[in-house]
């Protein structure tokens, strides 16, 4: 099939040399155009760090992570969000790791290949392409207003958790999925039953894995702001969340706020505020890294 | 696959139950409830999408809001059509796939048929970053730079435009054009590209005649994926795109999309259980409609190109 396609498309008798000058030509105008694919999204990228750099580093400063959000744009600060931000991830952590890994466990190590398993992992990628603000409204009516929880840090957290989960479950199968068939084969010889075969053969080659991949997904949950503001709502907090019932902010919903205020003082503050944001998620990012190199390297040894 | 299976094995399955058979029971139902967490998620997420628009389309009428012109929820007169909103989403998801079709499938062949590994290994990371970073983020970017600049080459284009929030949405949905892309183009059997090759073709010739073609599924799964991405997307088009629900192709205009309408309505605190409160959950059904259909026939396709290699 591929033979009569090149010989429809190419003469291949021997070429006239205006033909092959018209070849080289078409090979240099594509591969310039190759060149200008990749100079516009690096010129995306850098202007974008550029301008939050130009725009908000004159803002940042001690006193802006420590102080409360003010109307005044020199007193503000976004500590409220920073801690928000940790109260609301820090449950999410512990939601999404037991769920996430026992989701993964039993669909590589338990279920059978029956319709229910299919069934479960067709939905599993179809959750993760569901708009996160639809996750919002789903919080917003089961968790706010059904169970009772109010516009607090727990309802916030079970929405992200819900939403970052199939990213937890993928990455901990794949993490799963590479632990050496013989090793099992090795624990079940010598009358392991599954469960422990679980527990102390695969999850501790796992565990690093879907550690990675947990801090992946609570780096994602991190930038998350139209679910939050469906929860939340209140984008003016002047205390720090004591309880997982108590009310909350978090970063990616303070930067929102002071965005959508005209005054250009507040445009300074935003940036400031994605200049943390940012900072958060590479650290997050490096650690996940970190922990995959180390464990590569171990595992080579 | 893997070649083996133990839990069909007949002899392990046996001796995993023969030893702490309750056990062995107990903990396989933990993690079967923490799978169907998934499927719960799905049942909850239709219900209440379903049970809170049914209130307001008793109010409405479905075909009042599927066809209607104009929406207005909240001033008077009121107005429930929804068709401004799609336009709104619609404008600014297809200016985005202006820019990223063409920009991520030309860096998936770069990636994939070109680039030396080297250059690979940085591109790669920094297509990541621009995935990795929150949308706001973008928002912040389109508002404060973007459509400044623009407006220096369009002089009546509005502070809050979709043109400044498509072009930075294909800036951000790029790397997901690319990165999906270019697994189906490094998916296309190396025979394929020898052969042409032996006939005397051109790299170029190769990518655009040999890989694109062959992994066509795969790229428009890319796309179809990319654009309901598009469609899902808040935060930028909140910031960027205005608040002005608008039946209008004119890209220079301040218009509304469906997500953003959700979060203005949630951001006024609107009391829980009226119309108007309830109105966000029919934008949001129709919403979870058009992407799912989307992704369902995104990932279809993806399925399909994987069983074809």
């Amino acid at each position: 099939m591929i033979g009569k396609h090149f010989e429809e498309k190419y003469d291949l008798a021997p070429h006239s040399r205006g033909r092959r000058v018209s070849r080289r030509v078409k090979s240099i105008i594509f591969y310039l155009l190759l060149l200008i694919a990749i100079s516009l999204s690096l010129t995306g990228l850098l202007s974008l760090i550029v301008e939050i750099g130009r725009e908000g580093l004159p803002w940042l400063s001690w006193h802006f992570l420590t102080e409360f959000p003010s109307r005044f744009a020199e007193k503000a600060g976004m500590k409220s969000a920073i801690m928000g931000t940790v109260w609301v991830i820090s449950f999410t952590a512990l939601i999404i790791i037991p769920v996430g890994i026992g989701a993964a466990f039993y669909l590589e190590e338990y279920a059978k290949k029956n319709l229910l398993s299919k069934i479960i992992e067709v939905n599993i990628s179809n959750l993760a392409g569901v708009p996160s603000i639809v996750y919002g409204l789903l919080g917003l009516s089961v968790f706010v207003y059904y169970m009772g929880l109010g516009r607090s840090v727990l309802a916030g957290a079970l929405t992200l958790s819900l939403l970052v989960l199939p990213v937890v479950i993928v990455v901990s199968r794949e993490a799963i999925r590479t632990v050496p068939e013989s090793h099992k084969q090795a624990a079940y010889a010598l009358g392991a039953n599954r469960f422990q075969v679980v527990y102390k053969v695969i999850l501790p080659q796992a565990i690093a894995g879907i550690m990675t991949g947990t801090i992946l997904a609570l780096s994602r949950a991190i930038g998350e702001a139209a679910p939050m503001i469906a929860i939340s709502a209140l984008v003016y907090l002047t205390f720090v969340p004591t309880s997982p019932l108590d009310r909350f902010s978090v970063m990616p919903i303070q930067i929102f706020n002071w965005i959508s205020r005209p005054q250009d003082d507040f445009r300074g503050l935003a940036a400031a505020g994605i200049i943390v944001l940012l900072i958060t998620l590479v650290i997050m990012n490096a650690l996940a890294i970190y922990i995959r190199n180390r464990t590569q390297v171990r595992l080579e040894e | 696959m893997r070649n083996t299976n133990l839990v069909n094995d007949p002899v392990t399955f046996h001796l995993g139950k023969r030893k702490g058979s309750l056990q062995e029971k107990i903990v396989g139902f933990i993690f079967f409830l923490c799978a169907s967490v998934s499927i719960v998620t799905t049942i909850a997420i239709i219900g209440t999408l379903l049970i809170q628009s049914i209130p307001f389309f008793q109010e409405v009428g479905i075909w009042e809001f599927i066809s209607g012109d104009r929406w207005s929820p909240i001033l008077k007169p009121r107005a429930y059509g929804v068709l401004p909103l799609v336009f709104g989403t619609s404008l600014v998801a297809f200016l985005s796939l202006l820019v990223a079709v063409p920009v991520g499938l030309l860096l998936a062949i770069f990636l994939s048929e070109y680039s030396p590994k080297r250059l690979r290994s940085i591109l790669k990371p920094m297509l990541e970053i621009l995935a990795g970073i929150p949308t706001v983020v973008y928002g912040y970017f389109a508002l404060t730079y973007v459509t400044p600049q623009l407006q220096k080459i369009f002089p009546d284009l509005m502070v809050f435009n979709a043109l400044s929030a498509g072009l930075v949405m294909g800036l951000m949905i790029t790397p997901m054009v690319s990165s999906l892309s270019e697994d189906a183009m490094t998916a296309v059997p190396q025979s394929l590209r020898n052969a042409a090759y032996a006939l005397g073709a051109t790299k170029r010739e190769v990518a655009t005649k040999v890989v694109v073609p062959a992994a066509t599924s795969g790229i428009v799964a890319s796309f179809l994926l990319s654009f309901s991405r598009a469609i899902g997307e808040t935060m930028l088009v909140t910031i960027a795109a205005g608040a002005t629900p608008k039946m209008t192709l004119n890209p220079l205009e301040s218009i509304q999309t469906m997500t953003a309408y959700i979060v203005q309505l949630a951001l006024g605190e609107t009391p829980h259980g009226s119309l108007e409160y309830n109105t966000i959950f029919a934008v949001g059904l129709l919403l979870f409609i058009f992407t799912l259909v989307i992704n369902l026939v995104g990932h279809f396709l993806v399925q399909h190109w994987k069983e074809a290699i």
